[in-house]
């Protein structure tokens, strides 16, 4: 555990010793209050509209007007951004040969795999966490209610992770990080389309798409329900992407 | 200490590594010499844990890297031949790092950076980037990373390569004195270092060990005869008849007389050392002693020795014995510099040109 903490630790001051936190922090939160922005004007809109046929500005609901579309942008920026973010994880430590010092340090494969996991994993949430300010704004002036809000982070969340397994099993089977971005990225938005093709593949085809889908299992989340089907599709999904990770940690490791 | 037991590594078709066997004593150096593509660094690499071979086993103080890795890994420093080194990291965070990752302790950890900054001469750039240091410098990050836990063998790939020759007399310094403590396997092409640093030699080459033993068994044992080389002033008279009388001398041969004097190489049986007899003639005789050494073979021509094959020889001849000797000349040249020249190494034979027959 010590071990995980030190990797993830470092992974961590990775991004921050270089642009690369600031970066993607900071735009992320420009887009986010972009969306915030847009929704809200919508919002505003939509209850004046409501108002002028009712008598009087109506409450609408905000869950419904600007939590769940920022959300689902949101899902969109992160299946952008993410990509970036993994694909110097293995990468760039086989290209600078720093991988070296890792596999010959007294750490497992596991500790090393779950160490950038969780570090790719904690810049993740400080990026969710700048979009808490929106939130506080909307508590502050709305009435929105906290648990489809709680909930539709925790699926966030939980996505982000996805991609995060992702990233790291194609960075791992590569020494070139745009290789690695474009293919996580390619593959992520695979997993977010495969619903495209359902209905036309048959019934029972058409349901193991939409199973596999990454965007599918994340609607709920953002309509406040949190179906342990999800939650089990999402955590498997991060598993059997860290469990790939480490065969091909090892098996270049063979292959030397 | 170290123990390699018919370690065999492929790479698909290709055989990097072929049944290469050694063992290093407790506190030993161990020289590991070879061309490059010879097979060091993947036996390196096989000994660190860093990949598996595809047969055989590798043993580091007691554990078999395979069965046991993190604990023969923990008893392991390893300098790669990249050093590994984070560029955006300044030294004492990286050497932090490292100290975390093989389990210092948090409170120990800035007492044992700075010991081995100390050891290295790295503590003037503790504060500077990783990656904004010069060659030198990484390397020896690179070392103090590796001796950093103190570990109780140490692997070091060319630790000398790219410092420059006061640092390689320092490095080489601080190996010597890791010896006690460490049992040190180090691998260099540059030939001069092992016979200063090391204490067993094992030359390898195409993937195979063509030679093990002592840097002075391997120079001896490789000349059926000893040489005695001498620069005469004869004033144009033949010494080979004088010289032939002397006892113990088994044969003569001439060079040609020159602006500084005739060279002659005289002959005798292995083991017999002639040169107070042949001085004596040359005195008796009235010639002039410009020049007596004892021509040993230089660990360059066994290297070349061992590692040419009767097919390679004739290009071999040529192109890498001047790369060899050029290297050694940069070497010798550059310790003798700075005066500090270990005796051993004063030897003149091992300047001697490898080419000449």
């Amino acid at each position: 555990m010590r071990n995980i903490v030190a990797i993830a630790d470092k992974e961590l001051r990775s991004y921050f010793v270089s642009p690369i936190a600031y970066v993607v922090i900071g735009l992320f939160a420009l887009l986010f209050g972009w969306f915030f922005v847009a929704s809200l004007s919508v919002m505003v809109r939509f209850s004046m509209q409501a108002g002028m046929f009712g008598g009087g500005p109506q409450s609408i609901n905000i869950n419904e007007f600007m939590l769940r579309p920022m959300l689902a942008n949101t899902a969109i920026v992160l299946l952008f951004f993410l990509p970036f973010l993994t694909a110097r994880a293995y990468a760039e430590e086989k290209k600078s040969g720093t991988i070296e010092l890792l596999l010959t340090s007294p750490l497992s494969d596991l500790e090393i795999i779950l160490g950038k996991f969780l570090g790719v994993l904690a810049l993740f949430v400080l990026m969710l966490a700048v979009t808490a300010l929106h939130m506080v704004i909307l508590f502050w002036y709305g009435e929105p209610e906290l648990g489809p809000m709680l909930s539709g982070y925790l699926g966030l969340l939980l996505m982000g992770a996805s991609f995060i397994s992702v990233g790291l099993l194609v960075s791992s089977a590569t020494r070139n990080q745009i290789v690695a971005g474009v293919v996580t990225f390619a593959v992520l938005l695979l997993f977010w389309v495969l619903t495209w093709l359902a209905d036309s593949l048959g019934p029972t085809t058409g349901a193991i798409l939409s199973y596999l889908s990454l965007l599918e299992h994340f609607d709920d989340f953002s309509k406040g329900v949190i179906d342990t089907k999800h939650v089990a599709y999402y955590v498997s999904f991060i598993a059997f992407g860290l469990f790939l990770t480490a065969k091909a940690v090892d098996t270049e490791r063979w292959r030397g | 200490m170290i123990e390699v037991q018919h370690v065999t590594k492929r790479y698909g078709p290709t055989v990097a590594v072929d049944d290469v066997s050694f063992r290093v004593e407790p506190g030993q150096i161990l020289g590991f010499l070879g061309p490059n593509g010879a097979g060091k660094t993947t036996t390196m690499r096989v000994l660190t844990g860093y990949m598996p071979p595809t047969d055989g086993k590798a043993i580091v103080a007691g554990f078999d890297v395979f069965e046991e890795p993190v604990e023969a890994k923990r008893q392991t420093g390893y300098l790669p031949e990249a050093p590994p080194l984070y560029p955006d990291m300044t030294v004492r965070e990286y050497l932090t790092f490292v100290a975390r990752i093989n389990g210092i302790s948090a409170a120990d950890r800035p007492a044992s950076v700075d010991v081995a900054m100390g050891r290295t001469s790295v503590a003037d750039v503790a504060d500077r980037h990783c990656g904004k240091l010069s060659k030198g410098y990484r390397q020896r990050v690179g070392l103090a990373q590796a001796i950093l836990h103190n570990p109780s063998v140490l692997i070091l790939d060319e630790p000398t390569a790219g410092l420059d020759p006061k640092q390689i007399i320092e490095t080489r310094k601080l190996i010597k004195e890791l010896a006690g403590d460490h049992t040190i396997i180090l691998s260099t092409h540059i030939l001069p270092e092992v016979s200063q640093t090391c204490e067993r030699v094992v030359i390898i080459n195409k993937g195979r060990v063509v030679a093990e033993d002592t840097p002075d068994n391997l120079t001896g044992r490789l000349h059926g005869s000893a040489t005695i080389h001498l620069q005469l002033d004869t004033a144009g008279m033949d010494p080979a008849a004088a010289l032939k009388q002397v006892p113990g001398v088994t044969g003569v041969s001439l060079g040609e007389p020159g602006s500084d004097g005739r060279a002659v190489e005289v002959h005798s049986a292995e083991g017999a050392d002639v040169r107070r007899e042949v001085a004596a003639a040359v005195v008796a005789e009235g010639w002039g002693l410009l020049e007596m050494r004892r021509a040993r073979l230089s660990l360059e021509e066994i290297f070349l020795q061992l590692t040419t094959t009767e097919e390679e020889e004739a290009e071999v001849e040529e192109a890498p014995a001047r790369s060899v000797a050029d290297a050694d000349s940069v070497e010798s040249g550059d310790s003798g510099d700075s005066g500090v020249q270990a005796g051993g190494a004063g030897d003149p034979a091992d300047r001697a040109d490898p080419a000449a027959p």
